[in-house]
């Protein structure tokens, strides 16, 4: 019996769990999964909690539920990977062989690396919305909260979701606007890139968007450390903000078990190949989702279009052949802007984000880099996709390679 | 594509004037680019300059974090090398595309 054994029940290691099972025979292949959390996520849910449209429980289910039955689960904390011996080594002693390794250990905020950031107002006036207690703690606070600044820091790339913290500043100038207070809220957004996004297009569409939403945009803002005596951030230049309730996007590592085990770069990004998605360490490991230390974002939609390349490589590699799969860096978000409204981008390692239609030219029915009603109800919907096609790594009625149809080069 | 002439030499550049090919890049190229930039170039910057230069050839993201891991310098002191947006200006003398951080 060879043993396929995957490394993280999130987004990416679920689907692969269900993908791998549909193609490897039973009477060969044993799956086995391993996550030290019983609770799945719907990670892209966190965003809303602050403003109380949705709560924790609407966001998680129990992780076995997406498990198919005859893969093996294990509820555990991965100790370290011994790749040379094709082991993983689990907390509790445990130890697990085998033939092929994915890995899809996601990746986690670290505010303990910028000094101060997670000192006495953390939780108090300095929150996180990148993890339940930290979205929970901030809707706890915004609650009874009647204005002042309103600071949301990106620490430095790479993060999850790199539309999210955009995201939070629409829904907060509609959030305090419903509540009446926005002329007592000043919202800034801070950033260490050069615009609202990286790439032309989608900065001038979203940083005009900022504009017209009297959200201040901050650039080149690379964060240091957080006076919290003083209520500012400061950079690593000296320049400084002041906040009253500061929403910091901390920096971001990959799980300690990978940079334990020799296979990650020093954030703890597992190390791979970007289009075949195998690891540059040892050809048996493959690296799936915000685990990696691809030049793709960290997102959920990423980890589901990877998905695919990655079940025709291990199938390939099992049966000795070169890898001829190829991911090409294909993101797709909705950006949620408030009042109703969002806009969808869809983009990979060289197309830039434009505008036009999705999935289908003339008719769409999404709108590309525009607000439109129907991408917000489409970001509403895609939480039904998420659990019910997504995890289950069904079918949806997109392709995995970007495609330029309905897209405008103008 | 654009084109620049630094110490005589043609090289091919974008039009916020980074290279587009790293291998046309030299030493004296360096000191010309940072001259621009109001520079004086001295061993830590090309130290760090190199570091940079290496994490690009391997394909790896450029990160004003990554500095803190180089071994070279601090990110404090690389602020003081380049003065303003240190990733920025340190990419665009050391040849290398700017880094496309985010996405």
């Amino acid at each position: 019996m060879r043993k396929l054994l995957i490394l993280g029940a999130g987004t990416g290691g679920t689907i692969m769990a269900n993908k791998m099972r549909k193609k490897l025979s039973r009477d060969e292949w044993m799956i086995t999964i391993v996550d030290q959390d019983k609770t799945h996520y719907y990670q892209p849910g966190f965003l809303f909690i602050p403003f109380g449209f949705y709560k924790k429980e609407d966001i998680i289910k129990p992780t076995q539920v997406f498990v198919p039955d005859d893969v093996t689960s294990v509820y555990q904390q991965i100790e370290r990977i011994d790749a040379e011996n094709n082991k993983v080594m689990l907390v509790n002693g445990e130890v697990l062989t085998y033939d092929i390794l994915i890995i899809a250990t996601g990746t986690k905020i670290n505010p303990e690396e910028t000094p101060g950031l997670k000192g006495d107002l953390w939780h108090k006036n300095i929150f996180d919305f990148y993890t339940i207690e930290g979205a929970e703690a901030l809707s706890g606070f915004f609650k009874n909260w009647q204005g002042g600044n309103l600071v949301i820091d990106i620490a430095d790339n790479p993060i999850k979701c790199p539309v999210a913290p955009l995201e939070f500043a629409f829904y907060a100038d509609y959030f305090f606007t419903v509540r009446g207070i926005r002329d007592k809220v000043n919202i800034t957004y801070v950033t260490p890139m050069s615009g609202a996004f990286t790439k032309p297009k989608a900065s001038k569409a979203l940083g005009t968007l900022l504009e017209k939403k009297n959200i201040s945009l901050i650039t080149d803002f690379f964060l240091g450390e957080v006076d919290n005596k003083n209520k500012k951030i400061l950079d690593f230049g000296g320049r400084e903000v002041a906040f009253d309730c500061l929403v910091s996007i901390p920096l971001h590592s990959g799980d300690q078990a990978i940079s334990k085990s020799g296979l990650g770069d020093e954030f703890g990004f597992a190390k791979a190949d970007k289009n075949t998605l195998q690891s540059s360490v040892h050809s048996n490991i493959f690296v799936i989702g915000d685990a990696g230390n691809y030049p793709s974002s960290k997102a959920g939609s990423v980890a589901h279009f990877q998905a695919d390349t990655l079940e025709k490589n291990i199938l390939n590699f099992i049966d000795k052949k070169p890898l001829p799969e190829s991911f090409d860096g294909h993101s797709n978000c909705y950006i949620e802007t408030g009042f109703g409204k969002g806009i969808l981008i869809d983009f990979n390692y060289v197309t830039e984000p434009l505008p036009g239609l999705y999935p289908l030219p003339v008719l769409g029915p999404f709108s590309l880099l525009k607000e439109s009603r129907l991408n917000h109800y489409g970001k509403l919907f895609f939480k039904w996709m998420y659990w019910n096609l997504l995890l289950k790594g069904r079918r949806l009625p997109v392709t995995s390679h970007m495609s330029m149809a309905g897209k405008r080069q103008d | 594509m654009a084109q620049k002439t630094y110490a005589g030499v043609t090289v091919d550049v974008n039009e916020e004037g980074y290279f587009t090919d790293p291998s046309q890049w030299t030493i004296e190229i360096a000191v010309e680019i940072a001259k621009e930039e109001g520079i004086v170039l001295t061993d830590k910057h090309f130290a760090i300059m190199e570091f940079l230069r290496n994490r690009h050839n391997s394909g790896e993201a450029l990160s004003i974090r990554s500095i803190n891991h180089s071994g070279v310098i601090d990110v404090k002191t690389f602020y003081q090398l380049f003065p303003g947006a240190p990733l920025k200006k340190a990419t665009k003398i050391a040849g290398i595309p700017k880094p496309a951080s985010c996405v």
